[in-house]
């Protein structure tokens, strides 16, 4: 469940302010706004990357708006995807583990179940820099997934890819939110990815949330 | 091709050449590097080797030889340790004043090198100064001719490092914050591996710029053989006393260090840019 209440922050220029919208838990929503109009500041102030004025941010119920970053379970895929250039595609997935000091024998496991799950086998050793756009997408999005966090925040994810690896990568957004049953909140400009993917659409519009129904309704509840 | 041409219309020019232009831009590029060519070949044959051989054989340049490696490669270090933190506080941070120290920083890459050794020689007999020198003798000692070389070769480094930082998108660090890390750890586990390029480049470009130093070491150093003497003070000396050929000599040694550096640099530092040149 992500939960925010007159939340304000300051966007470039201009500040958004008392933005209030809640996503249930497991839900898949889209943030739909014009390029400039404080989508990225909004998702990276839950993430806690932007300081906020004024507001409280609530996470699986727990309210993290002091919380720094890496203390709130969010799994973040910014929009260059920002992949670490220097490490190989096993060491992108591994780092959160590695950094939460997780077992070896348990990390091995978590990125065999993370390649399997996006299709990532064949390209663990290799370094990003090699990658096509679908592939440094899925790494980006394994690596937000290796703790199990409770939140995923995807930054117009599909954005620089091509139409069939558009749809592809559609196909693998839903499978990843029925196996991992994560609360999804996912940016974009662009109407179709929003009815192909969402349950929930919210649209961001000089500053102020307005709601809209998704078209689809995939059963928010997680698979086993 | 008049066919298509709509009446008042002027069809576009074709055929004429580029030939006339590119010729304009490599008369211009080729007459500068022939200059520089030209500088280096006079110099190689304005000696023989037998000269060179004996000049590097005499103890004073031998001496010079090995304070200079010695002190640029700690000024190299001591610059670098410096460089990447400021650098990175400078690339990543704003603060009140940021666009102070930022000029301030520049003032030993735009100041008269002769300046910068006037400046040391006055800090060093003011009462801190003085003070510091009762512990360590720093003016007109070997300490001086490694400070004299850090107080301008750090600023190379540290702006070296601000511009590779400045290259390196902060999200990746921000996206290691939400992964768990702390800044310190976003810094060395993130940043730094993807700065090793830049800081490869802030090193060698350190230690080249203290190799070519000579106004600051002249006066804050004093040129005193097997002493403070190092390379570009052994050109000066032997200038002095009217000896080319072993100025010549001592000339030729650092420019092969240069272009040893400068290869080193474009080897290291841009890997992409180094291999443009070769390719179709």
């Amino acid at each position: 469940m992500i939960q925010v209440e007159n939340l304000s922050v300051r966007a470039g220029a201009f500040a958004l302010s008392g933005v209030r919208f809640e996503i249930p838990n497991g839900h898949y929503a889209v943030l739909m706004g014009k390029t400039g109009s404080g989508k990225t500041t909004l998702l990276e102030a839950i993430c806690g990357l932007k300081p906020i004025m004024a507001g409280a941010i609530a996470l699986a119920g727990r309210d993290v708006t002091r919380l720094t970053p890496g203390e709130r379970g969010i799994g973040y895929v910014p929009q260059d995807r920002a992949l670490f250039q220097t490490m190989t595609v096993r060491e992108n997935l591994a780092f959160a583990l590695h950094i939460r000091r997780w077992p070896r024998a348990d990390i091995d496991r978590r990125v065999a179940e993370l390649a399997k799950l996006l299709g990532l086998d064949g390209l663990l050793d290799r370094k990003p820099n090699g990658l096509s756009g679908g592939e440094a997408q899925r790494v980006a999005l394994g690596r937000a997934l290796a703790s199990r966090p409770g939140i995923l925040c995807l930054d117009e994810p599909l954005s620089a890819l091509d139409d069939d690896t558009r749809e592809e990568m559609y196909a693998l957004l839903d499978s990843v939110r029925r196996y991992t049953g994560v609360t999804t909140l996912h940016v974009t400009h662009h109407l179709g990815e929003a009815e192909r993917l969402a349950d929930v659409i919210f649209v961001l519009k000089d500053g102020r949330i307005e709601p809209r129904p998704g078209r689809k309704a995939i059963s928010p509840q997680a698979s086993p | 091709m008049a066919d298509n041409a709509q009446p008042g219309q002027q069809p576009a020019r074709q055929g004429r050449s580029d030939g006339p232009f590119l010729l304009g831009l490599a008369t211009i590029g080729v007459l500068y590097v022939g200059l520089i060519v030209a500088m280096v070949v006079a110099d190689a044959a304005f000696t023989t080797p037998r000269n060179l051989w004996q000049t590097l054989g005499s103890p004073e340049i031998r001496y010079a030889i090995k304070l200079s490696l010695i002190s640029c490669s700690i000024t190299a270090i001591l610059s670098l340790w410096v460089a990447v933190p400021t650098g990175y506080l400078m690339s990543r941070n704003k603060f009140p004043g940021k666009g102070l120290v930022d000029a301030v920083l520049d003032i030993p890459i735009v100041l008269p090198p002769l300046i910068v050794g006037l400046s040391l020689l006055i800090l060093f007999q003011t009462p801190p100064g003085r003070a510091i020198q009762k512990v360590v003798p720093i003016t007109y000692a070997i300490p001086s001719v490694i400070l004299a070389q850090f107080a301008v070769a750090c600023a190379f480094a540290v702006r070296t490092m601000r511009v590779t930082f400045d290259q390196i998108s902060p999200r990746s660090e921000q996206v290691a914050l939400t992964l768990g890390c702390n800044r310190s750890q976003a810094f060395w586990l993130v940043a730094l591996p993807e700065a090793r390029r830049g800081m490869l480049t802030a090193v060698t470009l350190a230690w080249a710029r203290s190799l070519g130093e000579f106004g600051p070491i002249l006066v804050f150093s004093g040129a005193t053989r097997m002493r403070t003497e190092v390379l570009s003070t052994s050109v000066f000396l032997e200038l002095s006393i009217g000896n080319l050929q072993a100025a010549v000599a001592v000339s030729l040694l650092m420019i092969l260090a240069a272009v040893i550096v400068l290869l080193l640099v474009r080897f290291f530092g841009s890997e992409p840019a180094f291999g443009k040149g070769m390719e179709p």
